[in-house]
């Protein structure tokens, strides 16, 4: 189980960040994403696995008109 | 989290030099023109932001004056809807109604609009008693206008009284000449008068770019919700284009003044007739702001080539985009109107920027558009947008997925001269109020205003342009609308005022707030009413989860408004601060208030100004207006607590299918946060809980919000604030608020 932006979600074994976007369907292009704190660049969505127990905060940045 | 990806090759091929011209229109306008007066003035360029000098016109007796703009009004007011609010106070009486003559339009550019360095500086400010409200209204608008008027030689214009005849006013910056004329066969509806008008007044084709018009149109005539469309020429496709001061009904306003247009001829636009301080500084911050973009807005929103509607698949994503008047929050058929569908039907090819020098250049154009109704049936036209808020409120909120529709319903009210976002929300009460059987066929004289029904939506604006039918009842807004109806017994008083999505008078803007609260106090606790310019607090609240606690909300409604009030002092645009950011911006300690653009604003205006300020004096700047606006708003009648609560529908679920569509959400605050068990408990019971428990909610915030801000419990700023702020220099601000215990 990890916590994303305070809502608990399974993790499954080797789940990236681009997975948890995918599973939250967060699809806000402008996103500041942190695990346990540390920030994770946009280019290594694909690439960072979430460990279990994973504090992921994904920040939206405000938009609109 | 997604990119749409820019494909050329599907863009439509339309020529977008191709539309309707009306030569036979500016003919007949050049036969019939009289001249009512003409006077000549000195024309001057400002120092540093300011000409120091306001125009005054009284259009009843054509009388002119020039005011001097005061180190005080500078000081306190600083610009733009700061002068504005301090002229209408001036102007007016706690028992002036927006139609009495004495009520003004105070048109203000701010000391930083015109520059044409940085993106976003092209804005003037509109201030007015509102139709709607009855208290001030603020009105940010694009387009020309008001940088041509700065560069005329005045920092402000006043306009006041009432023409027993149609006026325009022309202010030629070339020629230092004012005149008052008449033209008895004019044009009235915008995208019409607006090019006349432009042909008439500039001394030939390449002069166009410097004529400005401000118009509104026939449906303004006959309604509450009269919008003002401010022009500028677009070399490119070598036709008009219009931006909308929207909000409130200003075009109401004017055309009960009977001023048929307003026409500045400004100077050719050149870089430094701002006579900026320090020209240096603003360079360097402007270039690295335009870099930037070039960098990062093809990965991130998309502006150049999107505009503001690249939101609306965002917003059905996270359950934001209003469907049926804020009933539900996403629908199966947005992907017919998001932006992957107006990136193909928006013109590609060209520059598409409502200022000089902004390289966001979001004023995206559909160009090409055969329109199938009403007077301008079977002409070609270029459509403005559709924006955000027209996609969504005249498109998924009145249940309308048709996006040739859509251009039209846009197109009809930019013209018409009334305000796509309170059509939007009118027409969404007005076809719920039919789903629940508060309308039919007999009482909307046969107007069928069920979902969807873009036709019959259109009749309903075309009935209101000629001044009849269900169009003027229409016209009302949704305040006037639940009056009417209630009058006539066809609906539950309490019904209507549940779902009628009004605050104030004014209409909500096009998102969603039901599932956050902050957003619920950044609609109903603003000053002039729900729009969205204040605080736009959902993701922070909802998603982001970054405000826990009220004392998190209100921090945030305290700061966020007057950040954003900002703008609105100073002629900046809003939408280059956040909808780009810097590539280090997550790196920052608080990257949703972006904190290099922040700096630059900080910048640009001391820059152009020649004080120097910090990002603390530019919240204590805004401060000053955002709290003289409250008293103004209790001056008038409607600035307490009582005034500040939200619709049912922007808090919680009205309705049973409500309620069901977001049944676990319910249930699940309903054990995690009030504490009582749903199950064995009837939908009615659960309904009844979450509502009274999401009302004292909203109550408990307003209490924290008003502390943060230095009101009182009423919502009155106490005086120890007025003094804080420096607005106890003005005995009758002071009065107003002693009167009301503050």
């Amino acid at each position: 189980m990890i916590t994303v932006n305070g809502d608990r979600l399974d993790w499954t074994e080797g789940m990236t960040v681009r997975d948890v976007l995918k599973a939250k369907n967060y699809k806000f292009p402008m996103l500041v994403i942190k695990i346990d704190e540390v920030l994770v660049q946009p280019r290594d969505y694909d690439a960072t696995t979430v460990p279990d127990g994973a504090v992921v905060n994904v920040l939206h940045l405000l938009s609109g008109g | 989290m997604s990119q749409l990806v820019f494909d050329p090759s599907k863009v439509m091929d339309i020529d977008y030099t191709l539309r309707t011209e009306y030569h036979a229109e500016l003919e007949r306008a050049r036969a019939s023109r009289t001249v009512l007066k003409e006077l000549a003035y000195a024309p001057s360029l400002p120092e540093r932001g300011y000409n120091d000098r306001t125009l005054y016109v009284n259009v009843d007796t054509l009388q002119v004056e020039e005011k001097p703009v005061t180190r005080q009004m500078k000081d306190v007011f600083l610009g733009g809807r700061g002068f504005g609010l301090w002229h209408l106070w001036n102007a007016v009486k706690p028992t002036t109604k927006w139609n009495d003559p004495e009520n003004e339009i105070i048109i203000c550019p701010g000391p930083v609009s015109g520059i044409t360095q940085y993106s976003g500086t092209g804005k003037s400010l509109v201030v007015s008693l509102s139709p709607q409200t009855g208290i001030p209204i603020d009105s940010n608008v694009g387009g020309h206008f008001g940088p041509f008027l700065k560069f005329s030689g005045f920092d402000a214009l006043e306009l006041q009284g009432k023409a027993e005849e149609e006026v325009i006013l022309f202010i030629d910056g070339q020629k230092g000449i004012m005149r008052f004329e008449r033209i008895t066969d004019c044009p009235e509806d915008s995208h019409v008068l607006a090019e006349v008008l432009t042909s008439l007044y500039a001394e030939n084709e390449a002069d166009r770019v410097n004529v400005s018009v401000v118009s509104s149109g026939a449906a303004a005539r006959h309604s509450l919700i009269g919008m003002l469309n401010f022009s500028w020429f677009d070399q490119r496709r070598g036709c008009i284009r219009l931006k909308q001061a929207g909000r409130g009904g200003i075009g109401t306003v004017f055309r009960d003044k009977k001023i048929r247009a307003l026409v500045c001829r400004g100077p050719r636009i050149k870089s430094d007739l701002n006579h900026v301080a320090d020209q240096e500084t603003l360079a360097r911050t402007a270039i690295k702001y335009h870099k930037e973009i070039r960098d990062n807005d093809p990965h991130q929103c998309m502006m150049r080539r999107n505009g503001t509607a690249h939101i609306v698949e965002i917003m059905d994503a996270y359950d934001l985009l209003p469907v049926h008047n804020f009933q539900y929050g996403s629908h199966p058929d947005t992907v017919k109107i998001d932006s992957a569908y107006w990136q193909q039907r928006c013109t590609q090819r060209t520059s598409d920027g409502c200022w000089y020098g902004c390289s966001m250049a979001c004023a995206k154009g559909a160009d090409g558009v055969v329109l199938k109704t009403g007077p301008y049936k079977g002409h070609m036209v270029t459509v403005d947008g559709p924006e955000y808020e027209n996609a969504a409120g005249l498109g998924s909120n009145c249940g309308v997925f048709d996006p040739d529709y859509l251009l039209e319903l846009n197109f009809y009210c930019d013209t018409y001269g009334i305000c796509t976002i309170t059509w939007g929300t009118l027409c969404a009460f007005v076809m719920e109020c039919w789903q629940r059987g508060i309308l039919n066929k007999e009482r909307t004289g046969g107007l069928e205003l069920c979902w969807g029904n873009a036709e019959a939506d259109l009749e309903m604006m075309h009935q209101l342009a000629r001044g009849e039918g269900f169009g003027l009842i229409a016209g009302q807004g949704v305040h006037g609308m639940k009056r009417i109806f209630a009058e006539r017994g066809w609906g539950d008083p309490r019904l209507m005022q549940d779902i009628g999505m009004e605050v104030k008078g004014l209409e909500y803007s096009q998102y969603m707030s039901k599932e956050s609260l902050a957003q619920q106090g950044g609609y109903a606790l603003t000053n002039k009413g729900p729009q969205h310019d204040e605080a736009w607090l959902i993701f922070m609240d909802m998603v982001n989860k970054q405000l826990p606690t009220f004392e998190d909300k209100a921090e945030a409604l305290y700061y966020f408004p007057l950040f954003r009030t900002w703008f609105g002092l100073n002629g900046f645009c809003k939408l280059p601060w956040n909808d780009v950011v810097p590539s280090d911006n997550a790196t920052t300690s608080e990257p949703a208030k972006v904190p290099e653009h922040v700096q630059n604003y900080v910048d640009v205006f001391n820059a152009t100004t020649g004080l120097k300020i910090d990002k603390e004096e530019m919240i204590h700047q805004s401060a000053k207006v955002y709290n003289f606006q409250r008293v103004f708003n209790i001056r008038m009648g409607k600035g307490l607590r009582e005034f500040d609560v939200p619709p049912y529908r922007s808090v919680g679920p009205v309705t049973r299918e409500e309620y069901e569509s977001r049944m676990e959400r319910y249930d699940q605050q309903m054990r995690d946060e009030i504490g009582v068990d749903p199950e064995g408990k009837s939908l009615e019971e659960k309904m009844a809980i979450t509502r009274e428990f999401r009302m004292n909610r909203y109550f408990k915030l307003m209490d924290t919000v008003y502390q943060r801000r230095g009101w009182t419990p009423n919502g009155v700023p106490t005086q120890a604030r007025l003094k804080e702020l420096g607005l106890d220099v003005f005995p009758e601000v002071v009065e107003v608020v002693k009167n009301h215990g503050g």
